[in-house]
């Protein structure tokens, strides 16, 4: 990669206006570390990714809104997560994790269990056992 | 102990190596450090499933590049985990007071100084710790522009965080660093073990016959009955494998390229310089293929599978050929001499 090619799609970045800095050959041949601002393949890999999240998280939001699945999977894809990640994050095993979306499972579950998810995922055991607002755009 | 300095690479893990061993007195840049690693490499894992997707790996697996680079330059660590997170905090204080820089393993998703769209679970980053200001620690993040800080809260959850590949608080630093580097030796040393690696590997998901066994799959992938769902997933899933997760593109080939240079310079040896050349033309046809992927992946492009394919398969062939050029340098008369 030349120099002058080093991509600066600074338009739809996904670094938040942070550089990332890549090797690339100056006129000379010579290698230079260059910052890049952002690259159109790689935000939209990524984009592609994080909506993939979040139209897991909305689904999951709208079956437990329904009674269908517990707050706990609402959650988890809001962390970027998925059972074999939570089960790992959690020391759950992924069947239990499984079981867990049940919602009246869920709402007889342990403290001691509830702690364990509540400390994968960042929250505490009151956020965890709510149903969260609904975030997304387009429900 | 001199002043720390920052430097931004385009690797965590080869950045933390440069930027301690330069800091304890052994100037070496990020590319040599990563190929002093001999870290080059490509696998395809079906069985590591990530999200659902194989792994993807376009280098060795995470710290190889500590263990390898340390021991070829005859560099000493210490290196601790706790079970105890409290402990585990408290230990890197003390280094810290002793005025030591500290490296640390942690997941990416609990550092709250990376950009929101940036945080993925993953759980071997590798950064420095040179200090402390009230509750926050002073870090120095290979891969941002400047030196960051974190709250101590969110460093011990970011160290402590369970899970495939978990760092269980894993501190390391330097208590020996010899004061040169030997490069006639060591480079061939450390080339001949990659060309391992990349041109003769054991099972056909490795080296340069994973790249092409790569190429097969994408082909099977479109022909699954899911394949409308799946198949933008792959490829976006592919792109970020080699683009995004700690690298600074094209899945470390201009990384390993600069390193091919470096040591052309440093041996004088035109042999080098030209397989730097040639890797360098396979990395642009891997970012070509990664901004082919991504166009039909988000169907801007109507480009067929089997044209993406053979874009893999000629990176294949380049990097086989570099490969062989390498393999030729070694057995020459003007390596014979050194060996280590």
């Amino acid at each position: 990669m030349q120099r002058r090619e080093v991509p600066q799609d600074a338009e739809r970045s996904t670094y938040g206006g942070h550089r990332k800095l890549v090797y690339a050959v100056d006129d000379a041949g010579h290698y230079t570390g260059v910052q890049s601002q952002g690259w159109e393949a790689e935000s939209e890999a990524t984009r592609l990714a994080i909506e993939e999240f979040e139209t897991l998280r909305d689904e999951a939001w709208l079956r437990a809104h329904n009674g269908l699945t517990s707050p706990l999977e609402v959650h988890m894809y809001d962390r970027r997560m998925d059972v074999p990640l939570l089960a790992g994050a959690s020391g759950i095993w992924r069947w239990r994790v499984r079981r867990h979306f049940d919602p009246s499972r869920f709402a007889r579950l342990p403290r001691r269990i509830l702690q364990r998810y509540a400390e994968a995922l960042g929250l505490d055991v009151a956020t965890l056992t709510r149903l969260p607002a609904r975030r997304s755009r387009d429900l | 102990m001199s002043e720390f300095c920052h430097r931004q690479a385009a690797h965590c893990e080869s950045g933390v190596v440069s930027a301690m061993l330069s800091h304890h007195g052994l100037p070496i840049s990020e590319p040599m450090a990563f190929g002093l690693a001999s870290a080059l490499s490509f696998a395809y894992l079906p069985f590591v499933k990530i999200g659902g997707m194989p792994l993807i790996a376009y280098r060795m697996p995470p710290r190889w590049i500590i263990r390898k680079a340390s021991k070829r330059l005859g560099v000493r660590f210490a290196s601790k985990t706790f079970r105890n997170q409290k402990r585990g905090m408290a230990a890197l204080d003390r280094l810290l007071d002793e005025g030591r820089v500290v490296g640390l393993q942690t997941s990416v998703f609990w550092l709250p100084y990376f950009p929101d769209e940036m945080r993925f679970h993953f759980n071997a980053h590798n950064l420095l710790v040179y200090g402390r200001e009230g509750d926050d620690y002073l870090i120095s993040d290979p891969v941002f522009e400047a030196p960051v800080r974190c709250p101590a809260a969110d460093l011990q959850r970011a160290r402590f965080a369970k899970g495939a590949l978990a760092a269980k608080g894993l501190l390391y630093y330097p208590v020996h660093v010899p004061q040169e580097i030997d490069y006639a030796s060591k480079v061939p040393a450390a080339i001949r073990l990659n060309e391992k690696i990349m041109a003769h590997a054991p099972f056909r998901v490795l080296g340069v016959r994973g790249i092409r066994y790569l190429a097969d799959n994408l082909i099977r992938t479109s022909r699954r009955r899911d394949a409308r769902k799946r198949l933008p997933l792959y490829l976006a899933h592919i792109v970020r494998m080699q683009e995004e997760i700690g690298t600074g593109g094209a899945g470390f080939r201009f990384l390993y390229a600069s390193f091919l240079q470096e040591s052309a310079e440093k041996l004088d040896s035109q042999a080098l310089a030209d397989a730097a050349t040639a890797l360098t033309a396979a990395g642009d046809r891997w970012r070509e293929f990664a901004l082919a992927a991504a166009r039909v992946s988000r169907k801007r492009s109507d480009m067929n599978i089997e044209t993406l394919a053979d874009l893999l398969r000629d990176c294949s062939a380049r990097e086989a050929e570099v490969w062989a050029q390498l393999r030729q340098w070694l057995d020459s008369d003007e390596v014979k001499g050194n060996a280590d």
